[in-house]
């Protein structure tokens, strides 16, 4: 049992400490624990430990029924539950050959990219925070909310939505879903322009991000880093743009490339994918077509034996779930490929020989969510 | 002349007076000193406790909030509150920890930022002591601070802490030459050190706008510096919460943490009343020369106002940094001292001295 | 030269996009009409949350107090946190047949984590969501509630 306890601690130099970065921290963003070994200032090494809040999701998996499944995949990346849902509802799909309606397409979508513009909205917020613009936090979350209440009206849940279903939606959403979207869109156009002038713009945030962190795209190719991380070094690795799913092949979007792979490109490559996404909702919106909200399916879903892949396009990068079914009701094995785990990797990497406080801000960068780590 | 309405010189020098009447000069001399220690005491208390308010008023503004607006009338009582709760805070002893620094160390700061409101004078003839040399005075007081921060880094115990008191003190002392000489800049300028003479010498134009450029940015510059000095705003990396989680304070709790809280504030408004004393005419009215109705008018608004009014502005400009930019690293905070902020420093008061010696000042 | 222009161009610029900052929260300052906070227990009142929003399941009874749940379980065996606990009885009809009918449905709000799945596979809509969202409580059995009303009988034509 002591040996569990007393994890491991790197070897330490001469004129080097270690510092328990977390389980409670305020930079962490939850219960992280990163031991890092310090000289001075300087990071020297740094040594992740998660698992604090690991709830076994993949073993839970193993005896609930896929339209179950659903609801737990909520709550590993909650920031984007949607695109969670959508994973796993793709799986079921694809496994047992559903073709679901357009209109479905249509509105998964729609919600995908809400759902990435209010993730990367309290990225952005706690983004600030980290680098001491508290004010920051307040626009963010303040702007996140009107996509919230857009979830509220239609399904009736803020965060965890669990509104996808195999084969379609929960219900149809609400009559005023279209106008509330528009508003929004017209909303957060100017709000954006708010963001670059406080933050993008401002020469003490430049100072702060450029040249910190410096992922090379070998290292992310290397490690894995998807997502905005990995886009941000130049690798591109949009699932939308490389598997397309749902309505991503018919819609057209700029799949934002930067190349210098510090925390200041990772920064804009967000920013501007907020852009992207609601340029992609405003094609979608006005054409939503008339029909069904959900495909029939059987109230009992077993796939057929086999295994199963599907990736989608996380807010953090590329979700996977891999699944083996011996054609019961529930999974044998289900395994999730969280994009905070893999980017969370790398984080040693890109941070030693920076400033703590750069380590603060490379972690922001990468956008870590906890609970997507731990599952 | 007209601003000597609101003179309090005879009044404290009467008070003065009879004391020294009454009582041999040792128990006159003590009993002056404790009216003077406790009414100070007060007034530190009232500004601390309002400023903590005016604080989270402001920042809710500028987020889109409230702020605290639950006990009293639109949240007036709510660092009374606050401060009540952590009178009853229990001080959690900190296991290893250099016990003597440790509880020395809040009173240290405190004691500092005390000692440097005895030489602001908030109206003609009220201010405690009227130094020769109180620019000197002030400039050297108020970094005595830093050695409370770094004793109670240092003897908590905890590498956060020192880390944060490790920064602060490089922080301080780089931020104190930029302070001091942005002042000397006006000194230069005023041709005195005294505070009293300083304003006085503004009764027909505030400094900032007399010294032409060089006092602009001369003030710019002790903005700066002063936000640095007192460890707010972008430059609250003795602090930085998201670092450190509370820097040099993180072991403190109860009424020693309100200690720092305190004096983090106090400072403040000794560096904006600095400001507003030296740049901005402190208790002297605003005047424009020639304009005979127009300075009688202004002289009818007591120096009080007059002065807590381009206090609070100061205090406000600060506010508005602090919840405006994110934070320095420590190499750049550095950096911006000493590549940017003292070489421009130097050259301004070069150019002031030059202005004065030909005389081109108003 | 090259370095020299620089150094000030810096200044200015760093400058410049400082005040630019600064011009966004003074302007949210000058403006307390774009306060978003909402006063809460005050606006109780008017607090109206969406029609749809999940606060609390609840088994929707008509004025004679009657429901649509048949007892059938469906809604227990899909909840994937076993939040939902049915007991039925079986009664005898006159007609001699017997019929199940709920006894208890019992819901552990504690346990609940609002998916939906209960009241989308209810075969006979017995349940629907309630937009109630104050649920703190100092004891947790208060949790744990009985759908059905005392007394309650189902609809007629429901099988
Ligand atoms: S909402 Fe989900 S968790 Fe809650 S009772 Fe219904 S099925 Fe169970
Ligand atoms: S609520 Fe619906 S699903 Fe549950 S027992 Fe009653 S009828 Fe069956």
């Amino acid at each position: 049992m002591k040996e569990i306890i007393n994890l491991p601690v790197q070897s330490i130099e001469e004129e080097e400490y270690h510092i328990n970065m977390g389980p409670q921290h305020p930079s962490t963003h939850g219960v992280l624990r990163l031991v890092v070994t310090l000289q001075g200032e300087i990071v020297k090494k740094l040594q992740p430990h998660c698992g604090y809040i690991h709830r076994g999701i993949e073993k839970m998996c193993e005896k609930d029924t896929y339209q179950q499944i659903i609801h737990l995949t909520d709550r590993m990346d909650y920031l984007s539950a949607h695109i969670n849902n959508h994973a796993v509802c793709l799986l079921v799909e694809g496994a047992l050959e559903v073709e679901v309606p357009e209109r479905v397409k249509y509105i998964r979508t729609i919600l995908d990219e809400l759902n990435r513009i209010a993730s990367h909205q309290l990225w952005w917020s706690s983004f600030g925070m980290d680098l001491g613009g508290l004010t920051c936090f307040f626009y963010g979350l303040r702007d996140r909310e009107h996509i919230l209440d857009i979830f509220e009206e239609s399904f009736g849940s803020r965060l965890l939505h669990s509104y996808y279903t195999p084969g379609g939606l929960m219900r149809d959403v609400h009559p005023n879903f279209q106008k509330r979207v528009k508003d929004f869109l017209k909303y957060n156009r100017k709000k954006i322009k708010d963001y670059d002038r406080i933050l993008s713009g401002n020469v003490i945030f430049l100072e702060r991000s450029k040249g910190v962190g410096v992922l090379s795209k070998e290292l992310a190719i290397n490690y894995g880093v998807t997502g905005p991380s990995g886009r941000g070094s130049g690798w591109a690795c949009d699932i939308r743009k490389k598997h397309p799913y749902a309505m991503y092949d018919k819609v057209e979007f700029r799949e934002v490339l930067r190349h210098e792979g510090d925390t200041y490109s990772r920064y804009m490559v967000r920013i501007d994918e907020m852009r992207e996404s609601m340029n992609i909702i405003e094609q979608l919106i006005d054409n939503i077509p008339e029909g069904d909200f959900s495909a029939k399916m059987k109230p009992i879903i077993r796939l057929p034996e086999g295994e199963y892949y599907q990736c989608v396009e996380s807010a953090r990068g590329e979700l996977g779930i891999y699944c083996i079914s011996d054609g019961n009701k529930n999974p044998v094995r289900m395994k999730f490929r969280t994009p905070s785990f893999v980017n969370l990797g790398v984080l040693d990497k890109i941070s030693r020989e920076m400033k703590i406080a750069d380590l603060v801000a490379i972690g922001a960068s990468l956008d870590l969510v906890i609970p997507d780590i731990d599952r | 002349m007209a601003f000597n309405i609101y003179d309090f010189t005879s009044f404290t020098q009467s008070i003065d007076q009879a004391l020294y009447e009454w009582l041999p000069p040792f128990w006159a001399l003590l009993v002056e000193m404790t009216i003077i220690g406790l009414v100070f005491l007060l007034f530190y208390a009232i500004v601390g406790l309002f400023l903590v308010y005016a604080e989270r008023k402001v920042c809710a503004f500028m987020q889109n909030r409230v702020g605290p607006n639950r006990v009293g009338p639109y949240g007036v009582f709510q660092t009374i509150a606050d401060f009540i709760k952590l009178l009853m805070k229990e001080l959690v002893y900190i296991k290893n920890s250099d016990k003597l620094l440790f509880n020395i160390a809040p009173f240290i700061v405190i004691i500092a930022s005390f000692m440097a409101i005895a030489a602001i004078p908030f109206a003609k003839g009220l201010h405690a002591i009227d130094f020769d040399i109180g620019i000197m005075y002030v400039i050297a007081v108020t970094s005595l601070g830093v050695i409370g921060v770094l004793l109670a880094g240092w003897s908590s115990n905890n590498k956060y802490s020192l880390i944060g008191a490790m920064r602060s003190g490089a922080q301080i002392i780089s931020y104190e030459l930029s302070v001091g000489l942005s002042l000397l800049t006006i000194i230069v300028l005023a041709g005195t050190m005294q505070f009293s003479q300083v304003v006085e010498m503004q009764s027909t134009g505030w400094f900032i706008f007399k010294g032409h450029i060089p006092a602009f940015i001369a003030f710019v510059i002790f903005l700066i510096a002063s936000t640095a000095e007192t460890n707010r705003g972008p430059f609250d990396l003795a602090e930085a919460e998201s670092e450190l989680t509370a820097g040099f304070h993180t072991e403190y709790s109860g009424i020693k943490f309100a200690f720092f809280f305190l004096a983090e504030y106090m400072n403040m408004f000794i560096v904006a009343s600095i400001a507003a004393t030296v740049f901005l005419g402190g208790w002297m009215p605003f005047h424009i020369y020639g304009w005979e109705g127009f300075n009688h008018v202004m002289d009818f608004i007591p120096p009080l106002v007059w002065y807590f009014g381009k206090t609070a502005f100061v205090i406000w400009l600060m506010m508005w940094f602090k919840w405006t930019f994110p934070r320095l690293r420590i190499d750049q905070l550095l950096t911006l001292e000493w590549k940017y902020l003292l070489p421009i420093n130097l050259v301004n008061i070069l150019i002031m001295a030059f202005i004065v010696l030909m005389g081109w000042h108003f | 030269m090259n370095s020299f222009t620089k150094y000030f161009t810096d200044i200015f610029w760093g400058f410049r996009s400082l005040l630019i900052g600064m011009s966004v929260t003074g302007r949210y300052f000058f403006s307390p009409g774009q306060i978003v906070t909402q006063q809460y227990p005050e606006n109780r009142k008017k607090l109206k949350m969406f029609e749809r929003f999940k606060g609390d399941l609840i088994m929707p009874h008509d004025e004679h107090n009657q429901h649509r749940c048949t007892g059938c379980g469906i809604c227990e065996t899909n909840c994937p946190n076993g939040s939902i606990e049915v007991i039925s009885d079986r009664i005898e009809l006159p007609d001699g047949k017997k019929k199940r009918i709920i006894d208890k449905h019992i819901y552990h709000l504690s346990m609940c984590t609002f998916c939906s799945l209960c009241v989308k596979t209810c075969p006979s809509e017995a349940l629907d969501w309630d937009q109630t969202f104050e649920h703190a409580v100092f004891d947790r059995t208060k949790l744990t509630k009985i759908l059905n009303k005392p007394g309650s009988s189902i609809i007629k034509d429901i099988e």
